[in-house]
């Protein structure tokens, strides 16, 4: 570490004032500027920051949409016109918010995506793979309820379907749903409750999570596409060879990836708000309607893999157990892997295959999802359920027996 | 970092400093320009607009010593049609008033005169007393027991005792140290009278 | 290698989900459902025209509850004084909401289903399918009103343009076909033919129709054209920033070797 213990040495005035009471110099010293990072990440690696900008746009937009919009089964709808249109410059916080929505559950995607190539989730990493998968529960949470307040058809419904997954429970199923509910039906109190939750608890939740997940991420490291631990390679300094301060090196890298995510975002905002209808539907233009359902019910696209799974199985109750084992089973991802090594780059080509099939699978039951529930569709959606599932549950086995290249000793990068 | 990392020479380092600066530049122009629509929704809404709009009163339908109290902005207004009488005997206390003339208060050009007002009978006021924001309550009894025998009739401030005389004028011993305020206000017609719209400037 | 894996499982998962596509259309496909209205809400004359059709033709039974005359005057540059004579209807003022005179349970007993508000129309069916729907009434003697759509099949709507467009006949071809073992009979639509000539011709119809749809789709985002023209802004200024940054980057990983 480079940085000395006595961080006000030398400096006068107000640094020295500063630093005196608060930290800040040897906060930098030491998680920006003494952390060191792997120095062959590629463009996966952006992921991770570019999450945590999301975060912040949602948080800001966020707190200017709740100063306009009213959480009432009455006034809600109306509310969100009222942003749209009337507000000074309501529409584009509102259009922030919405794409960010979508845009968060991209990058978290790819940023998994990115741990599932190159093993991050492997010892000594568990921990930091397991926060990062609360995370992704608290963020599915937090969309839910989100799309639940502009109290569209798509936002009633959608809540009446997910809410009554909760009465597949044996017994106590039924009482759950009125309980979450407030009532018999979604209502005026199920809206005011997921507002609350929506706007205060599960962003502190998130919040916090996040704080956890680079604590993690600190204590280990990062992981790298070559899959080497960089600390067991020092120089006679002490530092790793293969690594490079995070700041400057990858501040500047990650900066250049804010403006490439910003040209995609605010094309999407200025240009495309409602993405074809994948970001906002069409069917969220129409007032909440408790007597005509929407004529394809679907969720939004970030969770319409789960959709098809749940869709896949002719049992109401199994449906919605397979659907939470989906998410279960990715917890134990650091147990499943068996491989000597880490990064796809090294595994055999059986693994290859595997990840490539999961993905396929992925994508594939994301589109079906947002199809009618009927023929090829459902025949299609188990076949995919059934490939997503095999790429966990047959792991421990192909990841033993295949072939691996030896992983190299030092990392590989080119200038 | 390692040893085996190259060190920039001087050329690269004056670059970079002229990189960073362009770099840093570029995204506090675009932090401020980020600012522009967060700040700006704290504006009135165009529905606030909208309800704020000028307000028409029929001055026909009030009778001489009534008075009405209307809303506009959020803001209660006063509106009273002053009998003959209270006219004349605006101008015998001068004496007693803080401001006579109104030259320290806050009035749109064409009220600034004796009675206060665009018609000498039709009188529009701020309902707020300037002291601290109450509603000052009507006193338009000539000698009113309450407010003593050379009381010439107009307002009287319940939180404060701030006095006002049927022009708003505010008199001495008050802790109100001005004038009522007058709204911007035109007549459209002979009786229509709107508030909230000059004949000179449009709608404020 | 690895790169190519990537590539080869999003390729393989893109060409099976648009291929997807294809193989479940809903119901046959029929050639006024590719017909497309081709505004553009930054054609200012197009919406001053779409908005003096709204008032004249929709108005009276259909509301645009979000939109307000001052701003849709303001907006489509308006003057006050035409304001008046074009836009607003008796007994309102320029700040209200456009809300129609006719009560909801007016229009209930009158048409059997409440005149729907049209401020959010284009977004929640689209532009394209409001100029169908204006475009496929045909005669039908079996319907109330003596016309049915092909759009919106059974519509409680009469063809409030028919002075306009006139009366057109819809030829149909019955298709006989199997479903799931038992014979059906299906009604396919094949073309229109003009019944009775209105006072436009077919040209003059779409381009009102056009400037109409133009108008409603203005209605359900008034700041469309506005978030396009700003984008453009956006979208160059962050190419700055994201080129100085670039160099920046590129500057300081020098040292990385």
């Amino acid at each position: 570490m480079a940085a000395s213990t006595d961080t006000t040495a030398g400096k006068t005035g107000f640094r020295a004032w500063l630093n005196k009471r608060l930290p800040v110099d040897e906060f930098v010293d030491s998680q920006l500027i003494g952390y060191f990072a792997p120095k062959n990440f590629n463009l996966w690696y952006f992921f991770g920051s570019l999450a945590l900008l999301v975060f912040v746009i949602q948080i800001l937009s966020g707190i200017f949409l709740t100063m306009h919009y009213k959480p009432s089964e009455a006034m809600a709808f109306d509310s969100v016109e009222y942003i749209m249109r009337e507000v000074e410059w309501g529409w584009l916080i509102r259009y922030l918010h919405s794409t960010g929505a979508s845009f968060f559950f991209i990058v978290v995607y790819l940023h998994m995506f990115r741990a599932l190539m190159y093993g991050s989730y492997r010892a000594p990493r568990e921990l930091l793979w397991i926060l990062g998968m609360l995370l992704y529960l608290a963020l599915m949470a937090e969309a839910f309820m989100g799309y639940v307040l502009p109290w569209g058809n798509m936002s009633y419904w959608g809540a009446q379907v997910i809410v009554n997954l909760f009465g597949t429970i044996p017994v106590i199923g039924p009482g759950i749903v009125e309980w979450i509910r407030g009532d018999y039906g979604i209502a005026d109190s199920t809206l005011n409750r997921f507002f609350a939750l929506h706007v205060i608890a599960v962003p502190f939740a998130i919040a916090f999570l996040i704080l956890m997940h680079l604590v993690a991420l600190r204590q280990t490291g990062s992981n790298n596409p070559d899959g080497i631990e960089i600390k067991a390679k020092t120089g006679a300094d002490g530092k790793p060879l293969d690594g490079i301060p995070f700041h400057p090196y990858y501040t500047v890298k990650d900066i250049v990836g804010v403006g490439v995510f910003l040209l995609f975002f605010c094309g999407v905002i200025f240009f495309v708000p409602t993405f074809g209808g994948l970001f906002l539907e069409k069917p969220n233009f129409e007032p909440a309607n408790a007597l005509s359902t929407p004529e394809h019910i679907a969720p939004v696209w970030y969770f319409t893999a789960f959709y098809a799974m749940l869709r896949a199985v002719p049992d109401q109750q199994m449906g919605a157990l397979l659907m939470l084992l989906a998410i279960v089973v990715l917890f134990f991802l650091p147990w499943l892997d068996r491989s000597p090594v880490k990064s796809i780059r090294y595994k055999g080509w059986i693994s290859k295959l595997a990840l490539a099939l999961f993905v396929v699978a992925f994508v594939a039951l994301s589109y079906l999802g947002l199809q009618p529930a009927d023929g090829l569709y459902v025949i299609l959606a188990r076949i995919f359920t059934a490939v997503y599932f095999a790429f966990f549950i047959l792991m421990p086995w192909y990841t033993s027996i295949e072939t691996c290249k030896p992983a190299p000793e030092r990392v590989s990068y080119h200038a | 970092m390692s040893d085996e990392n190259a060190t920039p020479d001087d050329a690269d380092l004056s670059r970079r400093k002229f990189l960073t600066v362009a770099t840093a530049a570029t995204g506090a122009v675009g932090a401020a320009f980020t600012l522009v629509p967060f700040i700006a929704s704290w504006k009135p809404s165009e529905r606030a607009r909208a309800l704020g709009a000028p307000l028409e009163i029929d001055v026909s339908k009030l009778e001489p010593g009534q008075m009405i109290t209307k809303s506009w902005r959020k803001q209660p207004i006063y509106v009273v049609r002053r009998t003959p009488e209270s006219l004349a005997k605006l101008g015998g206390h001068d004496g007693n008033l803080k401001d006579p003339k109104s030259e320290a208060s806050d009035q749109p050009a064409y009220a600034k005169n004796d009675m206060r007002s665009l018609k000498p009978e039709v009188l529009v006021l701020y309902a707020a007393c300037t002291h601290l924001g109450c509603l000052p309550k009507q006193f338009f009894t000539v000698a009113d027991p309450a407010m003593g025998a050379d009381w010439p009739g107009g307002f009287f401030c319940p939180c404060h005792g701030s006095r006002f005389d049927l022009a708003g004028r505010v008199f001495n011993g008050s802790p109100a140290s001005a004038n009522l305020r007058v709204p911007p206000h035109k007549f459209e017609s002979d009786t229509m009278l709107v508030i909230g719209v000059d004949a000179t400037q449009g709608a404020a | 290698m690895r790169k190519s894996v990537v590539i080869a499982a999003l390729g393989l998962a893109l060409a099976l989900t648009s291929s997807l596509g294809f193989a479940a259309g809903s119901g046959p496909h029929a050639a006024w459902m590719d017909w497309k209205p081709g505004n553009d809400v930054s054609n200012i004359a197009s919406l001053q025209r779409g908005a003096a059709n709204f008032m004249g033709y929709c108005a009276g039974c259909h509301s645009l509850k979000y939109n307000r005359y001052s701003r849709v005057a303001a907006d489509l540059n308006i003057p006050e004084e035409q304001m008046e004579k074009l836009l607003l209807l008796p007994g309102t003022k320029k700040g209200d909401y456009m809300i129609s005179p006719m009560q909801a349970v007016d229009g209930e007993a009158w048409f059997g289903k409440a005149p729907p508000d049209l401020s959010l129309i284009t977004r929640s069916k689209g532009s394209d399918y409001v100029f169908q729907f204006l475009k496929t009434f045909y005669v039908d003697p079996k319907h109330p009103n003596g016309t049915n759509n092909l759009a919106l099949p059974g519509t409680a709507m009469p063809h409030v343009l028919s002075a306009l467009q006139g009366l057109q006949e819809a030829k149909f071809e019955t298709v006989e076909k199997t479903v799931d073992g038992a014979k059906v009979s299906e009604s396919h639509w094949q073309s229109f033919e003009l019944a009775s000539p209105g006072q436009l011709s077919a040209e003059e119809y779409d381009a009102f129709l056009r400037d109409t749809v133009n108008f409603l789709e203005y209605a359900g985002e008034p700041y469309k054209a506005k978030r396009q023209s700003l984008g453009v802004w956006v979208i160059l200024f962050l190419l700055v920033f994201t080129g100085f940054a670039y160099l920046l980057k590129r500057e300081y990983w020098k040292d990385v070797k």
